[in-house]
């Protein structure tokens, strides 16, 4: 059943759309790897099914319910988390502050908090060991870690990553995505996973949706995208 | 000595009202990331609201209670009606639009209440104690140490050990990342506006007893002491407030001991002057660049 | 515009038109009106350089009024002195003019090192603090006479205009010409190369920066050219009225240039010029009217200057929320849309003639929208 859908979707800035005439349909419980070169319009998608950026017109629908009108902080409420762009944690907090931030709309009370952030801790044990240290004493890969354990605190039904890999040693990449499967073959948690990174990306990927031009170019399991040569030329560049 | 020992507490005593009134600069500097040039006319606002409750039941701590609670809404019809309305991408509108805002305030007062000063009494004896034969703090003085340090613990508290004072500190830091994390960011805008709000009527009351009296420009010198203590103190520090607070009253209490009270705005702008451009940091400022 | 004049060589032009006409205009006003006309052409100089200064660099000044007062002061100081030494007619006025500017530039060079190292807020606090604080400055240097402040020496009429014309309509054309000294080299200085570079490190320091202008030395070189016509301004001011002192040129008085500058339009200088005379003749409308209206005494009392500054605050918020350019934007926005009208229907007209082009062959991708300079 789909969980996530979206339908004629164009956003523009001004001028000629970014995404035009977008349709996708991201199935309960599997890994989705969102691919394209730069400027195809991965970070908009991303942004637009968040609710930063308003389309032009077209539909998001989150398990049928229409996104219309509903803010960034409600569409977060309704299950639907992103790890955005860029090295979003708060930086100006330490790493338990970060969590206790992520997990606050869920988790109500003190003792749930702290039974879901020792969740998180146990998964990402280097956090662990970095607790009460101020955000911008992170590794890049440490920060990428809170970005995502902060994300997964909230258990979301829907998890959107932009370019997890950007600026982080393959091996850390690596042990990035694993957790992020793992997690989703676990509890069921849907991935739209926006990467440059094609191979990581396709590795953990159930299937892969390509963009190009503002427009899904091509939609297949994901191994037939890695072996297909065409495709990999015209829009992966490789 | 003796003289310097007056001073000196006397120092203290003003200095803690102009922390308070700092550390409401500090509240919606953490809220909003920004600076509120209409703050101490907001203040006179709910201080006047104070002074008609004061007449109408014969108590000062109703009154003070009504000032808290006017100045609060205050805060949110100020950021609900007009904040919001205004493009945020530089400071500068805000900064106009919180000039306009003093002035259609001031005026209207003025012309509500007229020039003079209404008297205000305080709600403790303004007589110094005399210790030994020397006169130090007075009850009323004690009063607003303790009130100061109440509010300045109780704002620590909260915004270091409570979930709503973490989703302050972020809204205001990281707004975008922290709507992504279901943080409703508007409404903690909102809420630091209030907060200071009342944080600053509060301060304001318990500095014009000791002044002259209520007037519509009773608090234009408190807002420039309070901020130059802010920029002292880092404008991200509630202890930086505390401490910078103290300092400049201390100072004022000195110069207008030895050098006279025609002095004060000099020295205010000498050591603005000094702070802004040597220690750009503040004495305790976290991360914050001052610099254009 | 042809090839032929260059927009410098424009700008002067009208300027010197511009005041020409104005000292005509002045057979046409009575004595009082006169002396307002002055005073206007004051604030103009003021105006004019804070509007430029907030409009292209993006700094906000609350404390134009010291500069005002600043030139007023360096006015004073040298005149008087050099009318005792027996000076008189314009080497004396062309000495206080000096002195005015000397005090005034110097206190923005001051001013404006300080603004290329702070952000807004800061600025604008430190300009609060400096404003507040004038009074008390001019207590302890004695020089500066105190509450009293300087007087400075008459300017009466010359000999042989005597029987023309009024001691106020001649005040009135030194304050017009001074205001077209002031003004004009700003109107230049905001079209040329410098212009752009002001626009260029408000919109982004650091691609201005690797563009190999030097912001700070940009926003320092604004705020002066503000200053000297800052200064100048206090210069008539104090033409106007003998003297100079601090109740003057106190925080009201600034703020009212602001509400000048933002109302008239950021930016613009016959934005300014409209927002001087907004500043000069609302308050004094405003207690003709209250007046004429016959309100009970006290309540007139209470109403005179505050009405005024009520509205002017007002002012502030609404064009700062709705209006963003001002009158100045209001009228070049009228004037857009009729050129825009009728440029559309030319190329309506000529497309008739025409058969249509074909349509593009592909659609092509677009970049990431830049970040526009002219943005506001």
């Amino acid at each position: 059943m789909t969980m996530l859908a979206v339908e004629g979707l164009t956003v523009g800035y001004g001028g000629s759309p970014v995404i035009d005439g977008l349709a996708l349909d991201v199935p309960q419980g599997s890994v989705v790897a969102l691919l394209g070169a730069n400027g195809a319009g991965k970070t908009t998608l991303l942004r637009t099914l968040s609710g930063l950026v308003t389309p032009r017109s077209g539909r998001v629908l989150l398990d049928g319910a229409d996104l219309a009108g509903v803010r960034v902080e409600d569409r977060v409420r309704r299950g639907l988390a992103q790890v955005p762009e860029g090295r979003s944690v708060v930086s100006e907090l330490t790493v338990e502050e970060n969590l206790q931030l992520g997990a606050l709309w869920r988790h109500r009370s003190r003792g749930e908090r702290r039974a879901a952030l020792d969740e998180m801790y146990e998964l990402f044990e280097p956090l662990a060991r970095r607790r009460t240290s101020i955000g911008h004493q992170l590794s890049g890969g440490e920060r990428q870690m809170l970005a995502l354990a902060r994300a997964l605190v909230a258990r979301p039904r829907v998890l959107l990553l932009d370019e997890p890999s950007l600026g982080l040693a393959p091996r850390v990449v690596a042990q990035l995505l694993a957790v992020l499967r793992q997690t989703a073959d676990r509890t069921g948690l849907t991935v739209l996973l926006a990467e440059q990174n094609v191979t990581s990306a396709l590795s953990i990927a159930d299937r892969g949706v390509v963009l190009g031009l503002g427009a899904v170019v091509a939609d297949a399991p994901a191994a037939d995208i890695a072996a297909d040569p065409a495709l990999r030329h015209a829009y992966l560049g490789f | 000595m003796d003289r310097l020992v007056f001073l000196l507490a006397t120092g203290l005593a003003r200095g803690l009202v102009i922390a308070l009134f700092a550390l409401s600069l500090v509240i919606i500097w953490r809220a909003a990331r920004i600076v509120n040039f209409a703050q101490a006319a907001m203040a006179v606002v709910a201080v006047y609201v104070a002074f008609a409750v004061t007449s109408l039941t014969g108590s000062y701590w109703v009154g003070l209670v009504a000032a808290l609670a006017a100045g609060a809404l205050l805060g949110l019809v100020v950021e609900r009606g007009l904040i919001r309305l205004v493009p945020s991408r530089t400071p500068l509108p805000g900064m106009i639009v919180a000039i306009g805002l003093v002035m259609v305030l001031q005026s209207v007062m003025g012309i509500l209440f007229g020039p003079r000063h209404k008297p205000m009494s305080a709600p403790f004896d303004e007589r110094p104690f005399v210790v030994g034969s020397i006169p130090v703090l007075s009850p009323y003085d004690l009063f607003v140490l303790l009130v100061a340090l109440v509010v300045v613990v109780a704002l620590a508290l909260l915004f270091n050990r409570t979930a709503l004072g973490l989703q302050l500190r972020a809204s205001a830091v990281a707004p975008e990342v922290s709507r992504l994390l279901g943080v409703r960011v508007p409404r903690m805008v909102t809420l630091g506006w209030m907060l200071s709000s009342a944080v600053a009527a509060l301060a304001a009351l318990l500095l014009v007893p000791t002044e002259l009296g209520l007037n519509a420009h009773s608090a234009d010198l408190l807002f420039v002491h309070a901020f130059t203590v802010a920029v002292l103190g880092g404008l991200d520090s509630p202890p930086g407030a505390l401490v910078g607070g103290v300092t400049v009253g201390v100072l004022i209490s000195l110069v207008t001991g030895y050098l006279g009270a025609g002095i004060v705005p000099l020295a205010v702008l000498a050591l603005l002057t000094l702070v802004l451009l040597v220690r750009p940091g503040g004495i305790f400022a976290v991360k914050e660049a001052r610099t254009a | 515009m042809t090839a032929a004049t260059s927009p410098t060589r424009q700008i002067i032009l009208r300027a010197l038109v511009l005041a020409l006409l104005a000292i005509a205009g002045t057979f046409l006003l009575d004595p009082f009106r006169n002396y307002q006309l002055a005073v206007i052409a004051a604030c103009f100089c003021a105006t004019a350089g804070l509007s430029l200064l907030v409009g292209l660099t993006g700094q906000l000044s609350l404390g134009h009024a010291v500069l005002m007062a600043a030139g007023g002061y360096g006015y004073a100081l040298v005149a008087a002195p050099a009318a005792e030494a027996g000076l008189d007619g314009v080497p004396r006025f062309a000495l206080g003019l000096l002195g005015a500017l000397c005090a005034s530039g110097g206190l923005g060079v001051l001013l404006g090192l300080a603004g290329a190292r702070l952000r807004g807020p800061y600025l604008a606090g430190l300009t609060l603090a400096l404003v507040i604080a004038l009074p008390a400055l001019t207590a302890q240097v004695s020089v500066l006479g105190g509450d009293q402040g300087v007087s400075a020496p008459f300017e009466g009429v010359p000999g042989p205009l005597q029987q023309l014309i009024a001691v106020e309509q001649w005040h009135a054309w030194i304050a017009i010409l001074v205001a077209t000294l002031a003004v004009t080299p700003l109107a230049v200085l905001r079209t040329s190369r410098a212009g752009l570079r002001m626009r260029a490190v408000h919109a982004d320091e650091t691609a201005a920066r690797l563009s190999g202008v030097s912001p700070a030395r940009v926003k320092v070189g604004a705020f002066v050219a503000s200053s000297l016509a800052a200064g100048l301004g206090g210069a008539v001011l104090c033409v106007a009225t003998q003297s100079v002192s601090p109740g003057r040129y106190d925080l009201a008085f600034s703020l009212l240039l602001v509400v000048a500058a933002v109302v008239g339009g950021l930016g613009s200088i016959g934005g300014a010029a409209a927002g001087a005379v907004l500043v000069v003749l609302l308050p004094w409308l405003v207690d003709t009217i209250t007046a004429a209206v016959g309100v009970p005494a006290d309540l007139e009392q209470r109403l005179s200057g505050n009405l005024a500054v009520l509205v002017f605050g007002a002012l502030l918020i609404v064009v700062t929320v709705i209006w963003p350019g001002g009158l100045a934007g209001a009228v070049g926005s009228r004037r857009q849309a009729w050129s825009r009208a009728r440029a559309r229907a030319r190329a309506q007209a000529q497309e008739r003639k025409r058969p249509p082009a074909p349509p593009p062959a592909t659609p092509t991708p677009s970049p990431t929208v830049p970040h526009s300079l002219t943005e506001r």
